[in-house]
């Protein structure tokens, strides 16, 4: 197993509007180690979720190459890529996206049934996530009755549940007050440092960055040199 | 939690239009319950044999026919067997509970019925022996609890006998059971010589004959024969297969079938766009939700598959409740209304093709929506965020 998780090779990212071709990335390189913590800054229509789609499989390139642990996903189908996202990656968005008729554990539950499991190991797994975020005595609660940093934790066990080697986080405390933020931030590093979760995240905030390994600054389709270490 | 735990949880999400959308299929269904099984009974072609005429006046089958046409239709060739009967318009106990009962002639009824109805031996002799006796349908005997010997006032709201009396005593000389599985036994005949001269009015007429023939083949030969003989006369004829005089015999409630098929066919179409549409909003609804199952890993057929399931999940609950309330309503009719619409039932067709238009139902409402959900794309699903 080499050390590089994801790999992007010339990416070139364009979208048509009308008879108007709008280029995002011309030429991306870039390069995610394994357990590596990254935050990614940038003013607003840099390309921040549209590389974040790309690397999750949500998204796709016009041209180039991505690779994950040495496989080209950008080279997948959509069956093919469904498939290696519930193997290997978890979501976070900024407003949670639960499902509102399920309760926490129900949507815990969700990505497990995609996997050949039977239902008391999707209950011992789904204990199991709640547990890691600390809402194991919130699983009956449904979102409508949960605070914004408690649902935000459903949906980092949501994330987690099924073990994917990758989190992509998408401003995941951009609709949270200081004090929630900083327990999902500790959360989300506790996951990278304990369990070993490469994650991505994109983020406006910088005391947010400040929880990552490593930053990366994108403007204009491009990575500007202003990277600094973790607080 | 299973897939089928998940689409349930989705129709449920918005109760009231749920229950709206559930009430509206259950009318629906009960509605092509109820018709369906009145145009079946009206059908009622089930029991005829084909080889059976039926000989009735030209003008309609109200009309009477002299009683001397039985011998002369027996000469044609080609009848093998002849009876004849007329209506009674019969009552028992009150006139709002009419009876199906016919007087007939005794001598030859029973052959003629052979292969429908069947008496034994002592019934047939006490038929043969008292002139006051009648023969009552298993039906209509368990109704009444009557037993051979029983002496029962029949009223008619028709006739009249010669003392001024409306009511005939009749001594039930036995039961009759049926042969053949569609036959009806809701009903009893006395006979027609007891009748006939008792009367105060309407003597040496008779209702209608049938006769079977040697070979049904001759059917439309003799028929025409028959009717030639007595072209012309005070008392034309008109002679029909079983089958085609109890269809002509509906067609004085108009075409029942076209009726249904248009009423039916008018339900559905509405459910169809109700159903259809509403399912359409409430998918349209969850366009974010759907991004997010699919950026989990849920692959599209999949997705397509729940919001088909939730559809056929709908129509399955309205359309079985509303077959169900279908199977109800005709029981309780059946008991109103029974003698006059015999063979009205919930029939095994009935339901199969009931089932046929819940999936049907089912998957048009629902195909539309689950092809845009399999389809759509997560990105625009999820909204730029
Ligand atoms: N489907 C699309 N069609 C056309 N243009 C698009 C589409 N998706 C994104 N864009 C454009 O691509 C650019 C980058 O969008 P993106 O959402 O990745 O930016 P972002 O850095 O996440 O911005 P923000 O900080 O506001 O979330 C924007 O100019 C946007 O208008
Ligand atoms: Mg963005």
């Amino acid at each position: 197993m080499s050390d590089t998780l994801i790999r992007l090779a010339h990416v070139e990212k364009s979208f048509v509007k009308g008879k108007e071709k709008i280029s995002i990335f011309e030429h991306l390189d870039m390069t995610i180690p394994r357990g590596d913590f990254v935050a990614i800054m940038g003013p607003s229509g840099s390309g921040k979720t549209t590389l974040l789609n790309m690397l999750g499989g949500i998204d796709t390139p016009t041209a180039g190459e991505i690779s994950f642990d040495g496989q080209r996903i950008d080279q997948y189908n959509e069956r093919q890529l469904s498939k290696w996202r519930s193997d290997h990656v978890g979501f976070i968005f900024q407003f949670y996206n639960l499902m509102p008729m399920l309760n926490a554990a129900q949507n815990v539950e969700l990505p497990l049934l995609l996997k050949p499991l039977s239902a008391s190991q999707r209950k011992q797994n789904v204990a199991a996530a709640l547990e890691v975020v600390s809402l194991a005595d919130r699983a009956k609660h449904y979102p409508r009755e949960m605070s914004g940093g408690q649902q935000q934790r459903v949906a980092i066990a949501r994330a987690i549940v099924s073990d994917p080697q990758l989190l992509l986080c998408d401003e995941p405390t951009g609709d949270l007050d200081r004090t929630v933020a900083d327990e999902i931030l500790a959360m989300l590093q506790l996951l990278n440092k304990e369990l070993g979760k490469t994650i991505v995240m994109v983020t406006h905030d910088p005391a947010a960055a400040r929880y990552a390994k490593r930053t990366l600054h994108l403007d204009k389709g491009k990575f500007v040199e202003r990277e600094e270490l973790a607080a | 939690m299973s897939d089928f735990k998940l689409v349930w949880k989705n129709l449920m999400r918005r109760k009231l239009r749920t229950f709206l959308m559930l009430f509206a299929t259950l009318i629906a269904f009960a509605i092509f319950g109820v018709l369906s099984a009145f145009n079946n009974a009206f059908s009622g072609d089930q029991a005829a044999a084909i080889d059976r005429l039926v000989v009735v006046n030209k003008i309609n089958f109200t009309q009477p026919l002299p009683v001397s046409y039985p011998a002369r239709i027996k000469q044609i060739e080609g009848v093998k067997q002849l009876s004849y009967a007329n209506w009674f318009g019969g009552y028992y106990p009150e006139p709002k509970n009419q009876l199906v009962v016919f007087a007939v002639d005794h001598t030859t009824y029973l052959d003629v019925y052979d292969d429908a109805i069947t008496v034994d031996a002592a019934t047939r002799k006490n038929f043969m022996t008292d002139k006051t006796s009648a023969i009552v349908g298993r039906a209509m005997a368990d109704k009444f609890g009557w037993k051979v010997g029983d002496r029962v006032p029949m009223n008619s709201n028709i006739f009249s006998q010669k003392s001024g009396a409306r009511v005939w005593d009749l001594t039930i000389a036995g039961i009759f059971d049926k042969k053949k599985e569609n036959q009806d036994t809701n009903f009893m005949f006395f006979r027609y010589d007891y009748f006939d001269e008792t009367r105060s009015f309407g003597k040496d007429t008779i209702g209608w004959m049938m006769l079977n023939l040697t070979s049904s083949s001759l059917a439309d030969k003799v028929a025409k024969q028959i009717d030639e003989t007595f072209a012309n006369s005070p008392y034309e004829t008109q002679t029909d297969t079983e089958k085609a005089f109890n269809k002509a015999f509906v067609a004085q409630f108009g075409n029942i079938a076209l009726i249904v098929t248009l009423v039916v066919g008018a339900a559905f179409i509405t459910i169809l766009m109700i159903v259809g549409n509403t399912m359409a909003m409430a998918v349209r609804e969850r366009t974010r939700e759907i991004g997010v199952m699919k950026s989990l890993g849920f692959p599209g057929a999949r997705i397509l598959k729940m919001v088909l399931g939730e559809s056929l999940l709908l129509a399955a609950l309205g359309g079985l409740l509303g077959l169900g309330l279908a199977t109800l309503a005709i029981g309780g009719m059946k008991q109103a209304a029974g003698n006059f619409v015999p063979g009205l039932a919930m029939t095994g067709d009935i339901m199969v093709f009931g089932i046929a238009l819940i999936v049907a139902l089912g998957v048009l409402t629902g195909i539309v929506p689950a092809m845009s959900a399999m389809r759509m794309s997560i990105i625009s699903a999820l909204g730029r965020t």
